[in-house]
């Protein structure tokens, strides 16, 4: 894997390689040369299976993080491409020509990260929220919690006590200390 | 018995509905069935009791109890119960653990679409609070908010031995006259039907399914 990311430093601006395991390793590249990096893998390197392709929001830093994982039947290697997107212009070339797969993994990319993908088919259709009219919820700022307790009627939860508060009001109510 | 009530007399708007589909929906509201003399009543919930049909609905993971259930391993056909391939050939809905909001519009169109009289045993932690989704954004919380609830199964999951408790219990109850969901929703129906609303955002079906 090593030996690939040597081949592949005077072609492509790959940076930050990581060997996660023998067969599973790590690269990050910027966004405007993903599409041409991994159309290169699939068609001269052997990694011809997109295993999966999702995204991780890191707010902190004002990224989306796009992990496409790639696999190599012929060495059994696995390979993860990182490209980071900025958070406030989440908008990356589509890769529906490569894997006609992809343009399934974008759509719900777009419903729940608001990741756009233009020219991807479907894209803009629901993908698994019907009706959703807030921010895409699986954005770092949304709140789960706050949206169930406001919109699911949320069950008053069990009455809870300090046992030796109970205890002490049952048993002795006028010994110890209060 | 409720002829006389205004309300009942109003018709349903359907406004999810577009022009076709409004022709094929009826617009009257369900209207609340007024008990028999006693003795009758008392025979007909012998008979509701012991011929259950399980609607084939598996709405979350607890679906996967139902089969055991109902197939050879547990055989709920010993305690009458039965499977049914559709909402208005059956008259027990198990709500089988969590429901998302997508979900919910399915149970609702399914729930409405059953005859009277009609039992509901919602099943697992899920359907009571939340359960370990309390706080997941497309996942309902109370069951009993959106369709009548005659009996909760605890559990998370409950084993087919609990639903066969849970059923044995349900029979109790219907013996006893106790299991009127369906008047219960139909006397409430504008509570419940405010409720679905407010969580099926894209409301595109009729107001009641029937």
């Amino acid at each position: 894997m090593k030996q690939l990311f040597e081949r592949l430093r005077p072609l492509f601006a790959v940076t930050d390689f990581k060997q996660q395991r023998a067969d599973l390793a790590f690269m990050h590249i910027p966004k405007d040369y993903a599409e041409m990096l991994i159309r290169h893998l699939r068609d001269h390197e052997g990694f011809s299976h997109l295993v999966f392709f999702t995204a991780v929001d890191y707010i902190e830093d004002g990224i989306f993080r796009l992990i496409y994982m790639l696999h190599n039947y012929e060495t059994k290697d696995t390979l993860g491409v990182h490209v980071d997107l900025s958070r406030t212009e989440a908008v990356m070339t589509s890769i529906h020509p490569l894997w006609e797969q992809a343009a399934l993994y974008q759509r719900e990319l777009k419903e729940m990260f608001g990741i756009d993908f233009p020219g991807s088919p479907g894209v803009d259709e629901g993908f698994m929220l019907e009706g959703w009219d807030e921010i895409p919820p699986m954005r770092r700022e949304f709140d789960t919690r706050a949206y169930s307790e406001k919109t699911f009627f949320p069950r008053e939860g069990r009455k809870k006590t300090d046992p030796r508060a109970h205890m002490q009001e049952q048993l002795y109510p006028n010994e110890g200390e209060k | 018995m409720t002829d006389s009530n205004p309300v009942n007399d109003q018709e349903l708007p359907n406004d999810g509905l577009t022009y076709p589909d409004t022709e094929y929906y009826c617009k009257t509201r369900p209207v609340p069935v007024a008990p028999h003399f006693q003795a009758m009543e008392q025979v007909r919930n012998w008979a509701r009791a012991n011929s259950l049909s399980v609607q084939a609905f598996g709405t979350g993971c607890g679906a996967v109890e139902l089969r055991p259930l109902l197939t050879a391993r547990y055989d709920a056909y010993r305690f009458g119960v039965m499977p049914s391939p559709t909402p208005r050939q059956s008259c027990v809905f198990v709500i089988g653990g969590y429901a998302s909001v997508k979900t919910l519009k399915r149970i609702v169109v399914s729930y409405e679409q059953m005859q009277n009289p009609k039992f509901v045993v919602a099943l697992g932690s899920c359907t009571v609070n939340g359960g370990m989704y309390w706080d997941s954004y497309n996942t309902i919380n109370r069951i009993d908010h959106y369709i009548p609830v005659d009996l909760y199964i605890s559990g998370c999951m409950p084993r087919p031995e609990a639903l066969l408790a849970g059923f044995v219990k349900l029979k109790e109850l219907i013996k006893a006259g106790k299991c009127e969901g369906a008047n219960k929703y139909a006397e409430n129906f504008d509570w419940y039907k405010a409720n679905q609303k407010k969580i099926i955002k894209d409301w595109n079906m009729p107001d009641y399914n029937w």
